[in-house]
């Protein structure tokens, strides 16, 4: 049956209630602990696989070794080291799709994802995370 | 009275998307209509073929930002069929989550579009609004509110957890709620009836013969659901009704559209109810072998099919996709003969349509019948070109 104004009654029920939006940028909005943002990168742990450059979807990362010229050390004792590896890591914010594909690619947990989200810059330089070693 | 000819698009603020409409007009109503697609041609296809069949897993998801689910959990299904994986019932439970949950918004969201283009604008804030609920639980179980990439090659990439599934439930209790009042209101609005009523009719064998899907087939009296006549997942365990409308109008499309929000809650309850305990995904081999596969999935605007074809190396030899809008576009030509000029946003969006998913690009000559291949270079200098004719010069840039 046609009720003319069927839904004038809601209306005036939400005009006396808050407002659904959140208040962003004046209010901090935190997203869900699970949420995709900027990836981190830990060189300590890399082993320089090149897993997660393969898996990109986007070609955002790129992960160089910076002492290929290190040769293994040789101790007293004939012991053979071999040297410790440094990795660089870029990944380009512009390129990335925040898939965290990298984060399930790394078996050795070098990479992982975290909430910040506010990524935006005027600098050009600042969309680009480079995280070195030592 | 003499013709005239209204081209509707490929700009225009009806649209959402760009796509061009042809209309002939007779006074305000519209005699004839015919459509252009193009506008919005991406190459993903060919695009999915340079790359590995992860890498490609995100680019199919990106096909369409509403139904990212149904093109990627299509397109894994076929890879995972081609390396002959069996796949836990833990991850096809979550599959379905999510499945249902996109269909939930989905839903409120064209729900949304068409109140606004009948220029019922409280309905549209409203149902954007509870619509968020649904988007917040997305992001929750996947950790993000668009594209999901839930989906693995052999399973999911994330478990869903105690927490998670009460927080889902509850939401679902606030949805449900919802659709109920909006039930009531479009059966007592007498705006939505004068809009709706009459509007895009679209006759059952008329449905059937220009092979359209999905809503707009089930609001033409069809009861065909990809989930219930080919089921896939736990589909074929659950007891979920199809919802048909004979009203064969955009009233009808309403109708579809709002119960089956009822439905997708009601499946959501059985599997949060009884997930299945076991592992999320199954490893994928280092290799796909050779070989083909076809899926069908029942996307929110209807059937999604995608055809996946490997060469036993890195990447896919083909991927090829056929959206729900593709199928829709032909009966949209149909629905808009004798109607009004003004009722003509509503019946293109009562379809649900994603340009995006659709557009796909032949170059045929016409004389000689032979298709040549563009490349982005030289589709760049032709709308250089273009423009200049125009006395716009971009070639600077």
């Amino acid at each position: 049956m046609a009720k003319p104004l069927a839904a004038l009654r809601e209306v005036f029920k939400n005009l006396f209630t808050a407002p659904s939006t959140a208040g962003y940028p004046h209010a901090k909005a935190c997203p869900d602990a699970g949420y995709r943002a900027r990836i981190k990168y830990t060189p300590q742990l890399c082993v320089g696989c090149q897993l997660c450059v393969k898996n990109c979807p986007a070609n955002a990362i790129t992960i160089t070794l910076l002492n290929p010229q290190d040769k293994p050390i040789t101790g007293e004792d004939g012991k053979v080291t071999p040297p410790v590896r440094k990795f660089e890591c870029k990944i380009d914010l512009t390129r990335c799709i925040f898939c965290a594909q990298c984060v399930d690619s790394c078996f050795k947990k070098a990479l992982c994802s975290s909430q910040e989200f506010e990524l935006a810059s005027a600098d050009k330089a600042a969309l680009t995370d480079v995280t070195k070693a030592g | 009275m003499p013709k005239v000819i209204v081209p509707l698009g490929p700009q225009h603020p009806a649209l959402k998307e760009p796509g061009n409409f042809t209309l002939m007009l007779e006074g305000e109503e519209i005699v004839d209509a015919a459509l252009r697609l193009g506008y919005n041609h991406r190459g993903i296809e060919k695009a999915a073929e340079s790359r590995n069949f992860i890498q490609a897993m995100y680019l199919i998801e990106r096909v369409c930002g509403i139904c990212s689910h149904a093109h990627a959990t299509c397109y894994v299904t076929n890879v995972e069929n081609i390396c002959g994986l069996e796949l836990p019932r833990r991850a096809q439970a979550i599959r379905v989550i999510t499945g249902e949950l996109e269909r939930i918004h989905s839903h409120l969201l064209w729900l949304g579009v068409a109140a606004h283009e009948i220029g019922f604008d409280t309905l549209f804030m409203y149902s954007w609004r509870d619509r968020e609920y649904i988007m917040d639980a997305l992001e929750t179980l996947s950790g993000n509110r668009v594209h999901y990439s839930i989906n693995t090659i052999g399973g999911v990439r994330r478990d869903i957890g105690k927490e998670q599934i009460e927080d889902i439930l509850k939401k679902l209790d606030l949805v449900e709620s919802r659709t109920n009042y909006y039930i009531k209101l479009a059966t007592q609005e007498p705006t939505l009836h004068a809009r709706t009523m009459g509007v895009g009719k679209l006759p059952k064998e008329e449905a059937l013969k220009r092979d359209a899907c999905g809503p707009l087939l089930r609001a033409s009296g069809v009861a065909r659901d990809v989930r219930k006549d080919d089921p896939y997942l736990l589909y074929g365990e659950l007891d979920f009704k199809v919802i048909t409308s004979d009203a064969c109008d955009v009233f009808g499309r309403v109708y579809v559209r709002v119960f089956e929000i009822l439905e997708s809650v009601k499946i959501l309850r059985q599997v949060l109810n009884n997930m299945p305990q076991g592992p999320v995904s199954v490893k994928m081999p280092p290799k796909v072998p050779a070989g083909e596969s076809v899926t069908r999935y029942e996307a929110p605007r209807g059937e999604d099919i995608h055809y996946v074809k490997t060469d036993g190396g890195v990447n896919p030899s083909r991927v090829k996709l056929r959206a729900p809008t593709l199928a829709n576009f032909e009966s949209v030509a149909y629905m808009l003969k004798g109607d009004q000029l003004a009722d003509a946003p509503l019946i293109i969006a009562a379809i649900d349509p994603c340009f995006s998913c659709t557009d796909r690009m032949a170059v045929v000559d016409k004389l000689s019948g032979q298709s040549q291949i563009e490349t982005f270079k030289d589709l760049r200098l032709k709308s250089i070109e273009h423009y200049k004719r125009k006395g716009i010069d971009f070639s600077k840039l």
